[in-house]
């Protein structure tokens, strides 16, 4: 779009954020009754469902995935047809949807501690309702959530947050029209306390010179997510432990 | 359809409580279960509204965009449904697996409201022969606790009561062609007259009787059931029966009285909720899922 700066002079972004600021994140865990774990997160407009069923046995069409000292992950990543500003029917199975399946797939055997439940299958299912950027990472951002809800060993909580550069400043937490726009998009998952990094996806250039600064502003990123996420998490457990100690 | 696994003494159980007029969950055989409803939620659709039907999840998005009409109809414009099982709400719908229980529900609302009486259709015509609004209804399924069709119908007609078609104005642009203009204001829209939209009625026969609004469980008893679409006025736009079982032409009739009577409380107490929640202030947050 001509005339449409990401950053402007005065060092505003299109939504009025700075650049090191993320978008309002709310999130709630235990969204739905019958999946083992849900939660629910809001990253701006982004708007993600995640639901686990699991450790559970597997399925009668996976039976060639299991294996006997670990458990296996599914998962499936499906976009709502009125997820986008222009109505798109996605069918199941398209690339685009298995390629992000894969992605997340990844980042939590990384996370999860498989050798746990051996012979066993956890599904993760993520639905996005509302897509505005950073799609990848509001979804790792609510199964992490999920799978805290449905009580599965992890190492660590996922965070995940997406950066790009622009006029020479890295921004983080990208929407969709600074996503659709020219420049790179690094997406990244980490856990927080060990401080490693599971996951990361670059689209488009970046100078070799300029990297060190985005990684910086992005593991950043995901330490802020952390600490929303955390704090989450606690207060649901505080609901929880309430309802116990007074029925 | 993701079926509740039962022993058959939990069967039994549940066919004698029906018999007595008193389900597992103390309901009497004509009674919904507590319904939330929540209309406006989801900022980049038209309309949308999402449903909790007992344990049942619904989100419905309505999108307009301006298409051609069709050749038998040049100055109406249509609706078009499309619904979706997420494996959020069971595994079995991951790839393909919804496919069935999607198509069923989409072709009992695409039946119910193709008839005339239910929608005033000339009024999504912008040009004839030319332009006029198709309208998506988008149903999402989240979570499976039965009775999806009456929830989807519920649903889809606080979605389309919510929905607001921009208000577009004609002129003439060159070479005789004419221009469509849409608004700039983003609240500068009409509403879709919904007074004549139906809701779907589930009656399914368990034993002798027939219960409404049936649980997972109840629906894994149940032989037959009929689905109905009643309007506010009580009348009926589409009846089909589902299920491996019969119905006799006696008990038949029976259910059919009794889902217009049961449609016609449904229409009143969505009307006055839709009124209400139409009415309330901007600073009430919208919760959705939160």
């Amino acid at each position: 779009m001509a005339g449409l700066e990401l950053l402007s002079d005065q060092g505003y972004r299109i939504d009025g954020r700075k650049p090191d600021e993320l978008r309002r994140i709310r999130c709630k865990l235990g969204v739905f009754t019958q999946a083992d774990g849900s939660a629910y997160i809001e990253q701006g407009n982004t708007k993600v469902l995640a639901a686990i069923y699991g450790p559970r046995e597997a399925d009668q069409n996976m039976r060639n995935q299991i294996c006997h000292d670990k458990c296996f992950l599914n998962c499936e990543y499906t976009q709502a047809t009125f997820s986008t500003a222009e109505r798109k029917h996605r069918s199941r199975g398209d690339r685009k949807g298995q390629d992000m399946s894969t992605h997340i797939k990844q980042t939590f055997e990384a996370t999860i501690q498989t050798s746990l439940y051996p012979r066993s299958q956890i599904d993760i299912y993520l639905q996005v309702l509302q897509a505005d950027g950073s799609n990848y990472c509001a979804c790792i951002n609510a199964a992490s959530l999920a799978l805290i809800d449905a009580g599965i060993a992890m190492k660590d909580y996922v965070c995940a947050c997406s950066a790009s550069l622009t006029k020479g400043k890295p921004v983080i937490d990208i929407n969709h029209v600074e996503e659709s726009s020219d420049c790179a998009e690094l997406s990244v998952a980490i856990l927080p306390k060990l401080d490693q990094i599971v996951y990361s996806e670059l689209n488009g250039r970046l100078h070799a010179n300029e990297l060190p600064d985005v990684i910086d502003a992005v593991v950043r990123g995901c330490k802020d997510l952390f600490v929303v996420m955390d704090r989450t998490v606690r207060e649901h457990l505080e609901e929880t432990a309430t309802t116990f100690t007074h029925s | 359809m993701a079926k509740a696994i039962l022993g058959d003494s939990e069967k039994w159980f549940i066919v004698h409580g029906v018999q007595d007029d008193f389900r597992t969950d103390g309901r009497s055989c004509e009674s919904y279960r507590h319904i939330e409803l929540e209309t406006g939620i989801l900022s980049n659709t038209h309309g949308s509204a999402r449903i909790r039907l007992g344990s049942s999840e619904l989100l419905v998005g309505v999108k307009v965009e301006l298409g051609t009409p069709k050749p038998q109809r040049i100055n109406e414009g249509w609706l078009e449904f499309h619904v979706d099982c997420s494996p959020n709400a069971h595994p079995v719908f991951q790839g393909r697996g919804g496919k069935e229980l999607s198509d069923n529900i989409c072709s009992m609302l695409t039946r119910v409201y193709r008839n005339n009486t239910v929608m005033d259709l000339e009024a999504l015509g912008v040009i004839p022969q030319k332009h006029c609004w198709v309208v998506h209804v988008d149903v999402l399924i989240l979570e499976c606790g039965g009775n999806l069709i009456d929830a989807a119908s519920i649903a889809v007609k606080a979605s389309l009561y919510n929905t607001g078609i921009p208000n577009i104005s004609l002129t003439d642009g060159d070479e005789g062609e004419v221009e469509i203009n849409l608004p700039d204001d983003p609240e500068d829209v009409k509403h879709l007259k919904t007074i004549n939209c139906p809701v779907l009625v589930t009656l399914s026969k368990i034993g002798n009787r027939h219960i409404v609004d049936a649980t997972d469980e109840e629906e894994c008893c149940c032989s037959a059931s009929l689905v109905m679409g009643v309007t506010r006025r009580g009348h009926t736009v589409g009846v089909r029966k589902m299920g491996g079982g019969s119905l006799d032409p006696e008990s038949l009739t029976e259910m059919i009285d009794s889902g217009k009577k049961i449609g016609r409380q449904l229409h009143i107490s969505l009307d006055k909720l839709l009124k209400i929640e139409a009415g309330m202030s901007e600073d009430i947050k919208q919760t959705g899922y939160l």
